[in-house]
């Protein structure tokens, strides 16, 4: 009988270090679908994040790279441009590609750099225990917005693909979400997308991804899910943004 | 062949002759020559990388959006395997330090060029060597060093370079380049390497896909217990290495010295025609003149004589001073001259000082 759904070849066959019902693990599957469906996996060469994905490369079974919180974009950059023949791509929360990293992810996208970005959107600073982030939904309660995200102490949810969308070095921008299987199926449409532009040398493409995180929700892994659907998807709307 | 050029154009033209395929930098003042050079002679490019240092190179030149952005370049091109370089001067080397730090955890290959400036803060633009503790101490954070080569005069600065890419390659460490403004803008002849370099891009360790290999890793992130501890004990072992057989230093009248003057770069030049002065008048007086910062020789303070006294002169409060007062080790004494934020200790100062102290 044949096997219709197996482990993919880029990922590794170990135990996941994230919290139950957490993104980021889906994120990574999705982006080794990708890579094994374009047969690049030799030509790939990741870079993570300082985040709650910074041991991406335990998981990924290709090239990797670190990068200081925020500094992907500019790692990213430098690789590429040595290696153009490489697939690369870095793999970025919302701190720090829209927090530390702002300026490295603008002038990236505005050099027009020819790479793929995977942005996990997950409103809150994960890795270190649940404050604010750029990308934190009005109202929400995190460590450090204790009463909920008031627009006066610290303004809006940042939509940072939106503002990247206007730069004309930017060649695709689509915002998906984890919040149900069809969902994620068009999610990884878009990363193989991104993929795809980078291969044929179409310039700067970035997938957000709105992406769970129970832990610092404070909600259950389907509580979470339900969440992105009413509340946050409200915010950041899906969709090809460019 | 000789040419004429600025300490700065010379430490660009002997980056480019050691095979830099790769620069990125920021622009500060007194260091835009060597920003300049390199985008001249290393054209934006994204198609491949050079392989030899001649003439135009191919390789990657950004400016990039800040020095913070530099360095992280520069972190990502030598994972790729290129010799990659960033200079900048004090306040945008102060902002490089995560991405040094990064750099000799990940042990990355790369050279760091420093023409320091007056500080603290934004200071001015005066040349200075105000920058020594930063550059020798591990500036940024974690248990860890670079290498730290000062020249003294715009060929030092040129061949120096080339050093400094051949020592961060075969030690996987981070090389600074550490001169002042006054280095950085004279000019003087330089004799052109006509040495062909073969610098080859295959490193076993490097990110280029992994293709008919297993994945590498190029990372300074250790969770697992004991694992940072033995991470940076191998960087301790290297350390060691480097230390037992890369100290350079020039030394002068050693032998009959009653006074010896220690100085590096700009001021050791100070100090060496101080030095013809007064030695035409007689006076016995020596030099020691420290090349490589980090490591620092010591060698050269294993004077017998117990007479000898060392003064030592910088463009700072006294920095390398402390590592004189090591090396010397309480067994002589240590005299100081120094003068910063612009201030630079002249030939008259320094006379007028020796001739106090013998
Ligand atoms: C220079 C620096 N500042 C702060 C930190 C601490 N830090 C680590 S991860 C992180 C935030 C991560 O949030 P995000 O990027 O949203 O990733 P997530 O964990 O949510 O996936 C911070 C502030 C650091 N490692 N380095
Ligand atoms: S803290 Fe949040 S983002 Fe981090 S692993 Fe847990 S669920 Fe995932
Ligand atoms: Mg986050």
């Amino acid at each position: 009988m044949e096997k219709i759904f197996k482990r993919c070849q880029s990922l590794y066959d170990v135990p996941t270090h994230y919290c139950p019902g957490c993104g980021h693990g889906i994120a990574h599957r999705l982006v080794a679908e990708v890579v094994d469906e374009l047969d690049i996996r030799e030509k790939t060469i990741g870079i993570a994040p300082v985040g709650c994905a910074v041991v991406a490369y335990d998981y990924w079974n290709f090239d990797c790279s670190e990068a200081a919180h925020g500094r992907a974009l500019a790692v990213a950059t430098a690789i590429k441009r040595v290696h153009p023949q490489n697939v690369v791509f870095t793999y970025q929360g919302d701190g720090d590609l829209a927090a530390i990293g702002t300026n490295e992810t603008i002038h990236a996208a505005n050099r027009g750099e020819n790479l793929s970005v995977v942005f996990i959107n997950n409103a809150v600073y994960g890795m270190t225990g649940g404050q604010l982030a750029p990308t934190t939904l009005l109202g929400q309660k995190t460590s450090t917005s204790i009463e909920g995200r008031e627009k006066k102490a610290h303004g809006y949810p940042l939509k940072i693909s939106e503002m990247l969308a206007l730069l004309p070095g930017v060649c695709y921008i689509e915002r998906v979400s984890l919040q149900s299987p069809p969902e994620v199926l068009k999610a990884k449409r878009a990363i193989k997308q991104a993929f795809e532009n980078q291969i044929n040398n179409l310039g700067f493409s970035l997938v957000e991804i709105l992406s769970p995180c129970p832990t610092y929700w404070g909600l259950s892994p389907k509580e979470s899910l339900d969440w992105i659907r009413d509340v946050m998807q409200k915010e950041f709307p899906l969709g090809r943004i460019k | 062949m000789k040419i004429l050029l600025s300490g700065n154009e010379a430490i660009a033209q002997g980056a480019i002759q050691a095979g830099c395929s790769f620069y990125a930098g920021y622009p500060i003042t007194p260091q835009n020559e060597i920003i300049a050079y390199m985008a001249k002679h290393m054209p934006s490019s994204r198609t491949g990388v050079c392989r030899t240092g001649k003439g135009q190179s191919q390789g990657v030149f950004i400016q990039a959006e800040s020095e913070l952005a530099a360095i992280n370049m520069v972190y990502g091109a030598s994972a790729a395997g290129a010799r990659a370089m960033t200079s900048s001067s004090s306040p945008g080397i102060s902002l490089m330090q995560e991405g040094i730090s990064y750099i000799a955890g990940s042990q990355l290959p790369a050279v760091i060029v420093n023409i320091m400036r007056g500080g603290p803060g934004l200071g001015n633009i005066a040349p200075a060597q105000s920058d020594y503790f930063q550059a020798t101490r591990s500036g940024g954070h974690g248990d860890y060093h670079l290498i730290v080569l000062a020249p003294a005069c715009v060929q030092e600065a040129y061949d120096l370079t080339q050093t400094g890419f051949d020592l961060a390659d075969r030690y996987r460490v981070p090389v600074m380049i550490l001169g002042d403004g006054i280095l950085g803008q004279m000019m003087e002849p330089v004799q052109l390497s006509t040495k062909k370099i073969k610098v080859s891009l295959a490193k076993s360790w490097a990110l280029d896909g992994c293709q008919g290999r297993k994945p590498n890793i190029i990372k300074s992130f250790f969770l697992r217990e004991g694992a940072l501890e033995d991470a940076n004990l191998k960087l301790q072992k290297n350390y060691a290495i480097i230390q037992q057989k890369e100290t350079r230093y020039e030394g002068l009248f050693l032998s009959d010295a009653k006074v010896i003057l220690v100085a590096y770069g700009t001021m050791a030049r100070i100090a060496k025609s101080a030095i013809s002065q007064l030695r035409s008048a007689g006076k016995k007086i020596g030099l020691i003149r420290p090349i490589s910062l980090w490591p620092f020789p010591q060698q050269p303070f294993s004077i017998k004589n117990s007479r000898v006294k060392y003064l030592v002169l910088e463009m700072s409060y006294g920095q390398m001073l402390e590592d004189v007062r090591l090396a010397v080790g309480g067994r002589r004494e240590v005299e100081f001259l120094g003068r910063s934020g612009g201030g630079v200790p002249s030939e008259e100062q320094i006379i007028n000082k020796v001739k106090k102290i013998l």
